[in-house]
Parts: C-alpha cells; sequence; structure tokens
C-alpha cells in the first residue's frame, strides 16, 4: 500500500517553483502534498498529486527533470501526541524515516502524513502489524 | 645599494660571451637530444644529424616548436636521453587531458638547475642570513622543492613549510624569524586578512622579501602587496617543464625578470605566424632549455605572453630581462597557482553518467582567492528523487575533478538545457577575475 510521489529537481533560480506549479495547475492536476528540500545549491520538489502519471508526462514534455518514488500515506490522530506515538513505534521497529511531510487536506478527524523510508515494503508489512492505519492510492484519489 | 651576485662573470657577460656559451651549450644538448626517440626523427629531418650541424646559433630556428602535446605523447620516456639509473629526480605536471608531462633531471642536471635558483635569489639581495619559508606545494610540483635546493645552495635556513593552513604559516613565521616568503600573491594577500584573527600584528613578525610567482599578477597586486607587509616583493618565473621555479627573477632593481640567458635560449613569436617578434613587441615565450641533458627540450613554446627588454639594467647584469606575464595564448587558466586546462575539466565531466554534456567553467575571486565553480547539467534519466543522490554526484565530480587538476571545486547542478550550448564555440569559460 505504497503511494507514488513525484520528486522534481529545481535548480536554484527564481520563479521555477512557480513553473512547475503553474504547469500542473494548467493541466488540472491538484496537488495534495508537498514538500521542498533545499539545499544551497538546488531544490528538491516533493508532491503527491491527484493524477501521478499524467503530472509525470506533463513535467517531462515540459523538460523538467522529474521521478516517481514510493512513499507511504499514514493516518495520525489530530491530537497532542498522535505522530509521536507513531515514530515511537517506528523507532521501537528499528525503521529509519529519510523525511515525512503533512497533507494539505485531511480525510476525517486524522491528519495525513507523507513518509519516505529506505525500505518501503519493509515499513508497510510492520505499519500494519501495528495496526497503523496506511492510506491506499485509491484513498489519496478520493480526498 | 650593493649589488650583489652570485657568478659575476656569467651575470655581466658581454652579449658576444653569452652567445659563445649558448652555441657551445646547444651543441651538447643537440647531441644528447639525438639520443632521444622523440628528436632522434625530429632532429635529422631538418638536416641536423649531428652536433656539428649546428653551426651558429641561427641554426636554431631550423627545428620545429616542441609543444605541450608533444610532451604529451612522449609520456613517459620519449624525452629522455640517459639510462633512468642516470636520473635522480622526475617532475610532473597535469597535462592538458589527463596524461600528465614529465621532466627528468640528472645529477648534474640537478645540480645547474640549483644554482640558477641560487642565482636568482641572490639577485634580490637575499642571502645566508635570510630564513626562507617555502610556501609552494612540495611533491611533483616543481615550485617546491627546487626552490628548496636553490635556497639551501644559498646557505638559507629554509622552512618546508609547502602550501596551505594559513595558521600554521602564520606561527612559523612569527616563531622562526621568517624574512623571505616563496608564495603566490594570491595566497600573500589571504594571508594578510587572516592576521587580526590569528591575533598575530606585522610587528611580531621580521619579513623582508617575498619572491611571488606561479600565477600572473598585475604591478598594482605587488604594490599592495609590499605597503600591506613592508616587504620588497620580487617577481619569480618559471614552468615545470624548463626545471621549475629560476628561469627569470628580477634582480634589486625590480624592474622586469632576468632571463638567466646561459642557461635558456629565449626567443618571443607571434604565436598565430611562429615569426620571432622584435625586442620590445609582445609575444609568445619559446625556451630552449642548455643546463638540462636527461631530458633535452628545443623550442618548447610555453604559451606564455610577454616582451623582451634590452636596455641595460642598473645592476649590470647583461641578460635580457624579461615584462611579467602578461596573459597566455592558450586556454590555460591559473588558479590558486594551479594550472588548470578545460579540457582537463571536460574530460572528467564526460566520464560522470549522471550529468549532460554541456558544462560550464567560472573562476571567480572570493577575496583574495580564487574559486573555481563547474556547472554541470543533471541527466534526467538519472534522478533518482532525492537529495542525497544530487550531493552524491556533486561529491562525486569533485572528487575526480580533484584527482585530476588537483585543487577542489564547487559543483553546480543545473537542469537540462540551461547552459550555453555548445554551437561551434560556446562559452565554456567564464572568468571574472580582473584582467591584468
Amino acid at each position: 500500500m505504497k503511494i507514488k510521489q513525484i520528486s522534481v529537481f529545481l535548480e536554484n533560480r527564481k520563479g521555477r517553483l512557480y513553473d512547475v506549479c503553474s504547469l500542473l495547475g494548467q493541466k488540472n492536476i491538484n496537488i495534495r502534498a508537498l514538500n521542498v528540500a533545499e539545499t544551497e545549491s538546488f531544490g528538491i520538489l516533493r508532491i503527491v498529486v491527484n493524477k501521478t502519471e499524467t503530472a509525470a508526462s506533463v513535467l517531462k514534455e515540459a523538460g523538467i527533470v522529474a521521478r516517481i518514488t514510493d512513499v507511504v500515506a499514514i493516518e495520525v490522530e489530530d491530537q497532542p501526541g498522535g505522530l509521536a506515538d507513531i515514530l515511537k513505534v517506528l523507532a521501537q521497529e528499528d525503521l529509519n524515516i529519510e523525511y515525512m511531510y503533512g497533507f494539505i487536506e485531511k480525510s476525517s478527524d486524522k491528519a495525513l502524513m507523507v513518509f519516505r523510508f529506505d525500505d518501503a515494503d519493509k515499513a508497510v508489512n510492520i505499519l500494519k502489524k501495528n495496526n497503523i492505519k496506511i492510506v491506499s492510492e485509491q484513498g489519496i484519489r478520493e480526498l | 645599494m650593493e649589488i650583489r651576485y652570485w657568478n659575476k662573470e656569467v651575470e655581466t657577460a658581454s652579449r658576444e660571451k653569452i652567445e659563445e656559451i649558448q652555441l657551445q651549450r646547444l651543441k651538447k644538448i643537440i647531441e644528447a637530444a639525438l639520443k632521444t626517440p622523440f628528436y632522434s626523427r625530429r632532429l635529422p629531418a631538418v638536416g641536423i644529424k649531428t652536433p656539428d650541424d649546428v653551426k651558429s646559433l641561427n641554426d636554431l630556428r631550423k627545428i620545429p616548436f616542441t609543444m605541450k602535446d608533444d610532451l604529451r605523447q612522449s609520456y613517459p620516456k620519449g624525452l629522455l636521453a640517459v639510462d633512468t639509473k642516470d636520473v635522480v629526480r622526475i617532475h610532473t605536471s597535469s597535462g592538458t587531458t589527463g596524461i600528465p608531462t614529465v621532466i627528468y633531471l640528472s645529477a648534474k642536471d640537478l645540480e645547474a638547475a640549483t644554482d640558477l635558483v641560487a642565482r636568482s635569489i641572490t639577485a634580490t639581495g637575499a642571502d645566508n642570513n635570510d630564513i626562507l619559508q617555502n610556501m609552494m606545494s612540495y611533491g611533483m610540483f616543481t615550485g617546491g622543492l627546487c626552490m628548496h635546493y636553490g635556497a639551501e645552495r644559498v646557505g638559507m635556513m629554509v622552512i618546508p613549510a609547502a602550501s596551505g593552513n594559513t595558521k600554521r604559516q602564520v606561527q612559523l613565521m612569527k616563531d622562526f624569524r621568517t624574512t623571505v616568503l616563496h608564495v603566490t600573491p594570491s595566497y600573500l594577500l589571504h594571508i594578510h586578512s587572516k592576521l587580526p584573527e590569528f591575533g598575530i600584528s606585522l610587528n611580531d613578525l621580521a619579513l623582508r622579501k617575498a619572491f611571488i610567482g606561479a600565477e600572473p599578477h598585475s604591478e598594482n597586486t605587488r604594490k599592495k602587496l609590499e605597503e600591506l607587509y613592508n616587504i620588497d616583493a620580487y617577481n619569480s618565473y618559471g614552468l615545470s617543464e624548463m626545471n621549475g621555479p629560476g628561469i627569470a627573477f628580477e634582480c634589486q632593481y625590480k624592474k622586469d625578470l632576468h632571463f638567466w640567458e646561459d642557461a635558456y635560449i629565449v626567443e618571443i613569436i607571434n604565436p598565430k605566424t611562429g615569426e620571432l617578434v622584435e625586442d620590445g613587441q609582445q609575444g609568445e615565450v619559446v625556451l630552449t632549455n642548455l643546463i638540462r641533458t636527461a631530458m633535452p627540450l628545443l623550442r618548447y613554446r610555453t604559451r606564455d605572453l610577454a616582451y623582451l627588454h634590452t636596455e641595460p639594467c642598473e645592476c649590470k647584469r647583461t641578460h635580457r630581462r624579461m615584462s611579467r606575464i602578461l596573459g597566455r595564448s592558450d586556454d590555460m587558466l591559473i588558479i590558486n597557482g594551479v594550472n588548470v586546462f578545460p579540457s582537463q575539466i571536460e574530460e572528467v565531466i564526460m566520464r560522470v553518467p549522471e550529468v549532460g554534456t554541456n558544462y560550464q567553467i567560472l573562476v571567480e575571486k572570493q577575496g583574495a582567492l580564487d574559486r573555481l565553480i563547474v556547472k554541470v547539467e543533471l541527466y534526467p534519466k538519472m534522478f533518482l528523487g532525492e537529495a542525497k543522490q544530487i550531493e552524491r554526484v556533486k561529491s562525486k565530480i569533485s572528487d575526480e575533478l580533484k584527482a585530476s587538476i588537483t585543487i577542489k571545486p564547487a559543483i553546480e547542478l543545473h537542469e537540462q538545457g540551461t547552459l550555453p550550448v555548445s554551437e561551434g564555440k560556446a562559452v565554456r569559460v567564464v572568468d571574472t577575475r580582473e584582467k591584468l
């Protein structure tokens, strides 16, 4: 139950993030979750969208460097300590998180978060075993 | 001013005498050259089969120029005239495309080269009372070891500090009362900006002189250094192909560099036509080494641009003087004293699958020092989606460049199609440093 994320390489240039977002907007692609990793000289935009394959080909046609990667979307109780409970499980199970970020929308009274693990399949198994709710690709589309 | 000489007879010899020495030595060098695979083909082709075929210095002009590429193609032994058992030292310098060039010195050659460095040092007025801190890199680069030998010959106390580690350099200067530095001008400027940070003032130091070289610099830079440190700075010229430092050096009067003409025949040519130009006219420096028999080099095109003086110098030396180096007739870059060819950088970039074939080389000043930035384009198919991967690609390119050109550039990754495309002559190199 992994979901697809699109990673976009952004060189350090004015308006580059705007270029990418406006292009997706024109093609009627909705961004569900977004995060920008920045370094001194470049950035990586990570997005989860409603139409992953379309978005990827739109970006490619525009000459934008992008790649689809696997991430896991997890439901987090929207209350104090909600995220900590999940992180505790991950720590106990020795699962390493590369990075994480939140969804813009909520499906219910739960918050949605994207997690990137070294090994997404292993992570999914462990999360299931610990009764942590994972959101499917279908679930994301229906948001 | 008391004028000091290392070998007054030679240094003040008449023109006739200098030319007599040149011809006599040239014959010996021709004899050695005929023993090398490279010149044993080239010299008979222009009618020089024995040393006696050279009857006057004018006969030198029959010999075609030797290019850096000839050295590269002769690597490693094509220009070696003796058995390696008679070689006591080699030095290499970076080649234009990854293949280095090498020089060989016999014991006698090293002796002669050392003697010229001693002559150069003495011409500046320095002597065995002086303490020399040699801040050029040791190892394969001639600037370190060859200056070291010459300074020892003079009897100076030599501190083989080598390059880098600014704090330690300043500490050494202070603790050992260094009086003379051998250093690149940009590094000397850089050190000055660091003194307050180290809590050291000029009063703590005993500096009197600096031999500055390995990179072109303007008269303004020299004046600035002299004022900042309250020292005399002497311009020095050398290149590893000719044994390194001690080819031409400024005397106490600091009015351009005396070429040691008993040891080197210097010609200035029009780099486009290969024709000799008149004294006083700028052109490319072409050198024939008269003191190295293990590896002869005849009419070597240095690619350095300069002009010669003929008017007599106040120091009474008769050897002609050369202007400071005014530029290059090729695309070689000098970055903090290190010679770098854009082709070396290109060769590395082409080996990295994660980046495309478009690139740009940017050289700029960061404070007193030079900074090299290599811009490359990320090849879309090789992007795995993670910042970590990009950082790995950057370090890989940077490490491989370090291995090739000895300096570690900053790497900038760009999106495909954003760097200038190679249409005929793309602007691959952007050098924003001040022009001389």
